[in-house]
């Protein structure tokens, strides 16, 4: 090989011709209400894409030779169709590894699983006991997830993955998550908490202290490939060297996110209009938005670096999680919040978090019904009309 | 995700004159810097970096031997260490395997 290639990170961060890690939202709907929730979601979009849609998508995604989607949401397995849409895709020579908290996975639907090479599940848990779990992810969740975890072992799939979002509160358990995931023939799987969708209000309380990130990337760099991290602990490069996958930021470049109405964002994590590439609903689908949409090929120049090029440190943790910067209303050409040089500590505190980046959509369950009012009191309180005591042509 | 460079990589147990080919669980995608292959069974992600290397893994099963697919795809004997290498490691993730010879 005798020219010189330029380093394989630096060609990823110019693009791919598919993504690698293409998530996609299949509805906003959830059973659960978890309070970090990187979608907000909770109740089902009106607007969201059909089954038929849902099928030219796939076909897409096969024409292009996407090797694999993960699919998730809210939780996937609560559309009717959802079956349907992973049989399609596995024969359409497209991989699915979907993402669910458990509540469909019953020992017929394990057995399933078991006996697909094509279709791999992710289950969701956030701590390695009901108490820790449950304070994140609601009542009965760490319960719900378990069960479906035992359906699958006992369905003979092995390998099956165990995700974690890492906080505060479970940093302390990482030997009994790892316990806990081997004890089900289970890969575990860390990631990071990003300050993104319902995230974006606990993220000052729930993400972990600097000690704790010091800690977690010990472990993980004792427990080696292991261990998944869905590649987002670059950022914690610097303590040490690189961690096991790819360390940049993906967003546009190597992953993206479809979610339920079709929007095409930069990435699960930043869910807002300013990384909204497209819709698979316009002209030219999907293909045409991952290939030549305006943010995309942005994200893609060659970048500076910004503000951190100067420190030696930007090869290794190239500036940290666009999202997390964005979030908390840090500049993106600056330190990620949580740099581990203290950089981004600094920073937020001369950032108005008053004025973060709030997305325009918001799918969480409302938590009691919205009362109607008809603006002023009724002329007497036992009375039922609501024009009682208005004159004919008087304005209220 | 191999990006091992040249130099370092497995122990060589990888034999250019026997016939290989692609694995039929992998998808090979061609790429701007060369190639990505992802395996269905093992889940594993590798790459190719050039286009050479890319070529010589997609004509392996129209050749009788790993060493007549890399001389036909332009490799010169200095360069062929690396390519062997490159190979092998490739054997070593199951994205190649030995074939039946024809």
């Amino acid at each position: 090989m005798s020219s010189v290639v330029p380093r394989l990170v630096e060609q990823f961060e110019l693009g791919l011709a598919a993504p690698i890690c293409l998530t996609w939202e299949l509805t906003y709907a959830c059973n659960l209400a978890c309070v970090h929730c990187l979608s907000s979601s909770g109740r089902r979009d009106p607007r969201e894409l059909t089954t038929a849609e849902c099928r030219d998508v796939i076909d897409t995604l096969q024409r292009m030779q996407v090797f694999y989607v993960n699919i998730g949401g809210g939780e996937p397995t609560v559309r009717p169709d959802f079956w349907e849409l992973v049989d399609y895709a596995t024969a359409h020579q497209v991989g699915v590894k979907f993402s669910t908290n458990g509540v469909k996975i019953d020992a017929e639907v394990a057995r399933r699983l078991a006996a697909s090479d094509y279709v791999d599940v992710q289950i969701s848990l956030d701590g390695a006991t009901p108490e820790v779990n449950d304070a994140v992810r609601g009542a009965g969740s760490y319960a719900t997830a378990v069960r479906a975890m035992g359906h699958l072992r006992a369905a003979g799939f092995e390998g099956f993955k165990v995700s974690v979002v890492m906080t505060r509160h479970n940093i302390g358990q990482l030997d009994e998550l790892k316990a806990l995931a081997d004890s089900y023939g289970a890969q575990l799987r860390l990631t990071r908490l990003r300050p993104s969708g319902r995230g974006a209000d606990t993220w000052p309380e729930l993400h972990p202290t600097a000690a704790q990130q010091r800690q977690l990337y010990d472990w993980l760099r004792a427990h080696g490939e292991q261990v998944l991290t869905g590649d987002s602990f670059f950022h914690l490069a610097p303590l040490g060297g690189p961690l096991p996958g790819l360390n940049l930021c993906g967003a546009g470049r190597v992953v993206c996110l479809i979610d339920p109405v079709g929007d095409v964002y930069a990435c699960p994590f930043a869910i807002h209009e300013e990384f909204l590439a497209g819709s698979v609903r316009q002209p030219g689908g999907f293909e045409t938005v991952w290939r030549d949409s305006a943010l995309f090929v942005g994200l893609r120049r060659p970048t500076s670096g910004g503000a951190c090029r100067s420190c030696g440190f930007f090869d290794s943790c190239r500036g940290g999680c666009m999202a997390a910067k964005f979030f908390t209303g840090l500049p993106l050409d600056g330190p990620d919040p949580e740099c581990v040089r203290g950089l981004g500590e600094r920073a937020l505190q001369d950032a108005d978090s008053a004025a973060a980046p709030r997305p325009a959509l918001d799918h969480s369950h409302r938590s009691a019904p919205v009362p109607v009012t008809i603006g002023r009191p009724p002329a007497r309180a036992c009375d039922e009309n609501p024009l009682a005591g208005l004159a004919a042509g008087a304005r209220s | 995700m191999s990006t091992d460079p040249p130099g370092n990589g497995p122990a060589l147990r990888f034999d250019l004159d026997r016939p290989w080919c692609v694995h039929d669980r992998v998808a090979v995608r061609p790429e701007p810097f060369g190639a990505l292959l992802y395996h269905f069974g093992t889940r594993r992600l590798s790459f190719l970096k050039n286009a050479t290397v890319l070529a010589v893994v997609r004509s392996l099963a129209e050749y009788p031997t790993a060493r007549s697919a890399c001389v036909a795809a332009g490799v010169t004997p200095a360069a062929l260490p690396a390519y062997e290498r490159a190979l092998a490691t490739l054997a070593e993730s199951q994205m190649i395997t030995e074939r039946a010879a024809s």
